[in-house]
């Protein structure tokens, strides 16, 4: 085979991979759309389930994901990007760095019902908060810790060193350094990583399965100790536990969970391009 | 050391792992004057430099032996204030380096840091350090444009500018126009013959006949070691040192 046929193929066989990538990601949003939105409509999204789940909308469920992911937020974000900086910022190239890094690449390849049984004995039984929004804020905050130190550990790295002496030579201390030269910097980076992350505890099932979620609870939780409906679990009952459920109303809760989670990823990518226009 | 004299090095020797960088300086630097560094790449200048405002504490594995006086102070004294020190001894870096903020909040940066956040006395430091660093008219009406967006010669001032505004003493400059065109390279000479008056400056630099035009003494080092260390037209007239004359002349480096 001559360099031009070879290099010709190389191509052909690149395009095809790229193709063959985009085909199951757009079959499946097509796919949710169309079986899904005929089922969308304002009491959909605004009414509990009625009569066993066959009639009605989802509104506690769509409530119970946003305050999980409001929870898991609250806990996840300081935590995660506090440990970043001290990682990146403070610890050098110590043990203890080392040790947390470990940390986290496990943490980040632990499968996520391990979490979920995890949330359970310990959040559940041993710290007594039952089945509830804190117990599985806490789950999934643990769950999305690796994404959120990870992400922000790029962000800061990202910040050119010639900031920090900058601010340092000027007499600043290495708080403020951090504070006021490096965060600002990193601040996209860190939403960045802090919506992915909410993307993925939006979505997943396991480890929300034995910490918080409710089967069938029509109304809005009032307490950090109440359980809630969710998302991902109220899909997955629909399609296994309860019978006579209408087609489009599991699809139409698909795909309401698939706007959230996407939508999410978007904005995620809206902020990543808009500040690498605006730094250089 | 006598009156005249701001910074007094005794026996100076800075060590990057085993690594002498700088080996058993010692050198007395003038107050209100200008001293240039000079010497060929990797000469120990720059390690030299960062030691007078602990900027080297920064490099990991970094050790220095000797004392290093400011007003007689030794700003290695376990009980110094690294954070005093620096705002005593200002620095501008090789690259200009902006915070990507406006040219207004650059300025105020180092007097915010140190707690003064009055509006009036911010304008007033912004303005008097402008006008120091020799940028004042060329952004005085546009002082909440990006700081990035000026050119390399105004960030260059912009960043002398922010030193000043902390009214540090003295002031290190690390080739400070090595990364400028000529023209905004003669800018920052005619800025630091003016700031001599009133800063002791020590420069780093490349550039044999810029130290010959800003300096009033000037060092030689090399291989971590200071040769000569004169009056600059002594040194570039008549050098005693063999070496001295070799590089000032273009054999070697």
């Amino acid at each position: 085979m001559t360099k031009a046929a070879k290099e010709k193929l190389a191509f052909q066989l690149l395009t095809i991979a790229s193709v063959m990538v985009l085909i199951p990601t757009v079959g499946i949003i097509v796919y949710i759309v169309i079986k899904g939105l005929p089922a969308i409509n304002w009491s959909f999204l605004t009414e509990p389930p009625r009569n066993m789940m066959t009639e009605g909308g989802i509104y506690p469920a769509i409530m119970g994901t946003l305050y999980l992911v409001l929870g898991t937020i609250a806990i996840a974000l300081p935590l995660g990007v506090g440990a970043a900086i001290y990682l990146n910022e403070y610890a050098g190239t110590s043990r203890m760095r080392r040790l947390v890094h470990l940390a986290i690449v496990n943490l980040a390849g632990v499968p996520s019902v391990v979490y979920g049984l995890f949330g359970l004995g310990f959040f559940v039984i041993v710290l007594g908060f039952g089945r509830s929004l804190i117990a599985g804020s806490l789950t999934l905050a643990i769950m999305i810790l690796p994404v959120i130190i990870t992400t922000t550990e790029e962000a800061l790295k990202s910040v050119p060193n010639s900031y920090r002496e900058a601010s340092l030579a000027l007499g600043a201390t290495k708080w403020q350094t951090v504070r006021n030269a490096v965060l600002p910097s990193a601040t996209p980076g860190i939403i960045t990583g802090t919506i992915l992350g909410i993307g993925r505890a939006a979505g997943e099932t396991a480890p929300i399965l034995f910490t918080v979620a409710a089967f069938y609870l029509p109304s809005i939780p009032k307490s950090i100790f109440d359980q809630a409906m969710a998302l991902p679990y109220h899909l997955y009952i629909l399609v296994t536990e309860v019978p006579n459920v209408p087609e489009e109303t599991k699809f139409g809760t698909a795909l309401v969970l698939l706007t959230l989670v996407v939508g999410l990823n978007l904005v995620a990518v809206l902020i990543r391009t808009r500040t690498r226009r605006r730094s250089y | 050391m006598s009156r005249a004299d701001k910074i007094d090095v005794k026996n100076l020797s800075v060590y990057y792992g085993n690594d002498p960088a700088v080996k058993n300086i010692s050198i007395l630097i003038p107050e209100k004057k200008a001293t240039a560094l000079i010497g060929p790449s990797g000469c120990g200048k720059s390690t030299f430099l960062r030691t007078i405002n602990r900027m080297n504490d920064l490099i990991p594995g970094a050790r220095i032996e000797g004392n290093v006086l400011v007003d007689g102070q030794d700003i290695y004294d376990p009980k110094a204030d690294v954070v005093e020190i620096r705002t005593r001894v200002g620095m501008v870096f090789q690259r200009p380096n902006p915070f990507p903020k406006s040219i207004f909040e650059n300025v105020a940066y180092g007097p915010r840091r140190h707690g003064n956040n009055r509006k009036a006395d911010l304008e007033e430091i912004v303005e008097k350090s402008l006008t120091e660093a020799a940028l004042w008219g060329e952004v005085k009406d546009r002082l909440n444009d990006f700081a990035l967006d000026l050119s390399g010669g105004q960030q260059q001032r912009l960043c002398i500018a922010r030193a000043l505004a902390i009214q540090p003493e003295v002031l290190l400059m690390d080739e400070p126009a090595s990364a400028l065109d000529p023209i905004s390279t003669a800018k920052v000479e005619d800025l630091i013959d003016e700031l001599k008056k009133d800063y002791t400056i020590v420069i780093v630099t490349h550039n044999m006949q810029q130290a010959a035009r800003v300096s009033d003494k000037t060092a030689f080092f090399l291989s971590g070691e200071l040769i000569e260390f004169d009056e600059t037209s002594k040194i570039f007239t008549n050098p005693q040192d063999k070496r001295t004359e070799d590089y000032i002349t273009g054999r070697f480096g």
